[in-house]
């Protein structure tokens, strides 16, 4: 049977450089991108104001010092040794649950997406106690990868859901073998969400303290909170800051030449349940590897919460009410954050898959460079702008949801973005074609199309917002407690005992929703979606 | 199929615009309602925001103490006293802090040099000798810590500890020593070596001391106590207060693996240094703060520190405290005075210049 979208399909199958039909981007997207975009530069410019103020003297000082070359090394070093980690455990982790037979991947696949919730702190100080040699490059690369990985699974497991199996079937039917096709077929369809998912790791590299700090390993972010604590020093702080955001400008350049366009190959998602590889022999071994990361990643820091429980002696434990009050407002935040980084992602996504040009180009790198930023940068360039233009907002429930979302965004803008990139423009056009106005295009075509893209762009932000610490301090309403900011409480106290309850609550938090999604997803009748 | 189609976006579109208006008007009801407050003066029923560096726990027991006593109701809010002070200046004139209460009193003299604090007035500095609190009464002591060094008894005897910090950046001390260089309590022991023993000498000290520590750098001296006491490393320097607290967490001296002891009298890594409240000079509700800040130094709130698991020493008010072992009087530490101490800048350059930062 030989339909019209599958002749399309062949027409760009052949010619994969063949730009968008329509040539025009849409006036309302263009705005609402801008608009986006704008607000999530706030943190730049506060930098840029910040850093125009440290004397030339003093940043030649600073920059121009051994450490500076330490700082570098130990930055790039990193950022290599754990993407290349996280791109493989995560793509062969996210084909093993959604492509494969594997038994109880549905408890698997709401494990491995965990270790995001558990704050990275905590995982280094569950590393660091049970082994206290563990430092420097190693204990870095293992615990940061432990921590990571997630982002490149749930993007590439979103892409991979809605992959198209045809292919696959085409490409064993030729005589090619798993491992052939897979490399051929199935990793192609999942490119955009693998290269985007090691941008958001190696970005977040960029801006990570909390593990550096508890595993004694410095890099610029290090430095950068060192000269606020100890030196009271904004204008040398924001010019280190610079620096972070340079090495984020080279991140970001070295990926669109990863992506090149075309490069992308678009098939019309053709989803059937129940068609999976059959792991047969390897079952054992495949269950075993994914168990064993499933132990280290949160086993390790799991086991870490249950000792501090039981350590101590003195401190009671905090009420029930203030860990019930705290959990609400931290899914709260969280969720709203979630949600509002969702919903801006989409014009985002839309804008650069649909219209790829310079300009487009420039303006979502941008819109990605924000991740590279540390925490506390984000939080003070927001006390900054708030405190003087809206006073009101300040310190409000509203203004730490922003701040969440401009920090996460890039997060949202990746998921969002490579669930878009497998909607066939075809389908747009035929909606078009028959009537329909573009908005309601979107609304009936679209959207549910890249629903699992909204939805792992959802869970992505919620549970790396509920761990937040940093821009959490400086930006809480004043009075309230969330997780984060308790745990931090308690154990600057060496409370680890009353400390131990609201890390195990971050974790319950949330695994209930990335389980609900999983199991929503999996309930969904095969051709709900796409046909 | 063409139901499907339907239902989907209606279902879903409807849903999710449903989820972000209560996730938005959630979110804007949890900060209106804490955003309150008003009266001028500095009485019941006032509101003032407390910017807290110090010690949770005990500022907590303290606050509510004082809005029984007064009325005035006080928001908490805590953090690192570092990253407070930044807060605060990036803030501006419209910083809702009243009040700012510190761990160490650089950051206090960091606020005072911006022209952030108001003067206070002689009944409350007055509580306090003059000596620990800012030479311009832009401030006032509250507590007291003294630095010294926490040790592992099963890897130092009491009679190999150096009397001396100095004698810490010696090569007799490679692979035994711990650092929390990036500490603010670190500082004031880096302000006084350079103080008596000039920069050049400071420098190739913490040159020393960072060849020592090797792998042996921590985030923060809770944790440099803790892995002293579990024989991580031998010893390290710190104030007092951290060892008292993870005795008492632990169940008391007899559970620890460590002592806490100071250098010789009067020797540079024997540092005492005050914590403080100061009243911010845009703070609407001066009066009240005011009242907080004296009730900081009065005798009820000096023995409410007393008494609490914070473990300094009581500055005001003729309040003593039976915790720390030493008694406040009999202390000798190195003479430096307030201003001496500064905001810390010069300690920081050190840092840089040893690459410890």
């Amino acid at each position: 049977m030989v339909t019209g979208t599958t002749v399309a399909r062949r027409a760009r199958w052949l010619n994969p450089t063949r730009k968008s039909a329509d040539p025009r981007m849409p006036l309302a997207l263009v705005v609402l991108s801008v608009a986006v975009v704008a607000g999530l530069m706030l943190p730049l410019a506060f930098l840029v104001l910040q850093a125009a103020q440290a004397g030339g003297g003093q940043l030649s000082q600073l920059l121009l010092r051994q450490l500076t070359l330490t700082l570098l090394l130990n930055t790039v070093k990193l950022v290599v040794v754990v993407t290349a980690a996280c791109a493989v455990i995560g793509t062969a982790a996210a084909w093993a649950t959604e492509r494969t037979s594997l038994p109880g991947r549905r408890v698997l696949a709401t494990l491995l997406v965990l270790p995001v919730a558990v704050p990275d702190f905590v995982i280094a100080w569950g590393w660091v106690s049970l082994f206290p040699s563990l430092s420097g490059l190693p204990g870095a690369a293992l615990v940061l990868t432990l921590g990571l990985y997630p982002l490149v699974y749930l993007p590439v497991a979103a892409s991979f859901r809605r992959a198209d199996t045809a292919q696959e079937y085409v490409a064993r039917s030729l005589g090619k073998g798993p491992w052939s096709t897979f490399m051929s077929v199935t990793l192609p369809q999942a490119r955009l969400a693998v290269t985007g998912g090691c941008l958001l790791v190696a970005l977040y590299l960029l801006a990570e303290y909390g593990a550096f700090s508890v595993l004694r390993y410095q890099t610029f972010t290090t430095e950068i909170f060192a000269e606020f604590q100890q030196g009271f020093d904004a204008p040398a702080a924001a010019a280190l800051s610079l620096v972070v955001v340079a090495l984020g400008v080279v991140v970001l350049v070295a990926e669109v030449a990863a992506t090149r366009p075309g490069r992308t190959v678009l098939g019309r998602p053709r989803p059937q349940a129940g068609v999976r590889v059959g792991l047969g022999r390897a079952t054992a071994p495949v269950v075993a590897a994914l168990g064993a990361l499933v132990v280290l990643a949160v086993g390790v820091p799991a086991a870490m919460i249950v000792y501090w429980a039981g350590s101590g002696q003195r401190t009671t434990l905090p009420a029930a009410q203030s860990l019930a009050g705290a959990a609400w407002h931290t899914a709260l935040y969280s969720a709203s954050a979630a949600a509002v980084a969702t919903v801006a992602a989409l014009p985002v996504a839309v804008l650069a898959v649909r219209y790829r040009r310079a300009p487009v180009v420039v303006m979502e790198r941008a819109a990605l460079l924000v991740e590279a930023l540390p925490g506390l940068v984000v939080a003070l360039a927001l006390v900054y702008f708030a405190a003087r233009y809206a006073p009101l907002a300040y310190q409000s429930g509203p203004l730490l949801v922003m701040a969440y979302a401009i920090m996460f965004f890039p997060l949202a803008l990746v998921a969002v973005r490579a669930s878009m990139a497998r909607v066939p423009a075809e389908l747009e056009m035929v909606g078009r074609s028959l009537g329909r106005r573009p908005l309601s295009v979107v609304l009936r075509v679209t959207l549910p199309l890249v629903m699992p893209g909204l939805l792992a762009s959802f869970l992505l932000v919620f549970m790396t917002a509920a761990t937040e610490l940093p821009a959490t301090l400086v930006l809480v309403p004043t009075g309230v407690q969330t997780l984060a900011t308790q745990f931090w409480a308690y154990t600057g106290d060496f409370s680890y005992r009353a400390a131990a309850p609201f890390a195990a609550a971050m974790l319950v938090v949330a695994v209930v929703p990335s389980y609900l999604l999983g199991r929503w997803f999996d309930r969904l009748p095969s051709g709900a979606v796409g046909r | 199929m063409d139901r499907q189609l339907r239902w989907w976006p209606r279902a879903g579109v409807s849903g999710v615009a449903l989820l972000l208006a209560g996730l938005v008007l959630g979110a804007c009801g949890g900060g209106a309602a804490v955003r309150s407050g008003g009266g001028t003066s500095g009485g019941a029923g006032v509101t003032i925001t407390l910017y807290n560096g110090q010690h949770p726990q005990t500022t907590a027991t303290l606050v509510a103490a004082f809005e029984k006593q007064t009325g005035v109701q006080v928001r908490e809010r805590d953090g690192d006293e570092d990253v407070l002070a930044q807060q605060i200046v990036q803030e501006g004139s419209n910083s809702p802090a009243d009040v700012y209460y510190s761990e160490n009193s650089p950051d206090l003299q960091f606020l005072a040099s911006k022209g952030d604090l108001a003067k206070l007035g002689p009944a409350v500095l007055g509580k306090v000798p003059s000596r620990y609190s800012s030479p311009q009464g832009m401030w006032v002591g509250v507590t007291a810590r003294v630095s010294g060094i926490v040790y592992n008894t099963r890897l130092v005897r009491p009679s190999q500890i150096p009397r001396s910090v100095m004698e810490l950046a010696s090569p007799a001390w490679a692979g035994k020593l711990g650092l929390a260089p990036s500490e603010t309590d670190f500082q004031p022991v880096i302000t006084s070596v350079e103080r008596t023993y000039g920069h050049a000498a400071a420098l190739s000290w913490l040159e020393g001391l960072k060849r020592n520590a090797g792998n042996h750098v921590y985030p923060d001296n809770e944790t440099l106590v803790a892995e002293v006491n579990s024989g991580q490393v031998a010893l390290g320097i710190v104030d007092h207060y951290y060892w008292y607290r993870l005795a008492y967490e632990l169940g008391g001296a007899a559970h620890m693996h460590s002592r806490f002891t100071t250098f010789a009298p009067r020797n540079a890594g024997y540092v005492l240094d005050v914590s403080g409240a100061g009243v911010l000079r845009t703070s609407r509700h001066q009066a009240a703060a005011r009242r907080f800040v004296a009730f900081l130094v009065s005798k009820q709130g000096q023995e409410i520190i007393a008494r609490s698991q914070s473990y300094e020493y009581p500055l005001g008010s003729g309040v003593k405290t039976s915790q720390p072992i030493p008694a406040f009087s009999s202390l000798e530490p190195v003479p430096l005075s307030i201003a001496e101490l500064g905001s810390g800048s010069g300690a920081l350059a050190l840092l840089h210049q040893a690459q410890l930062l």
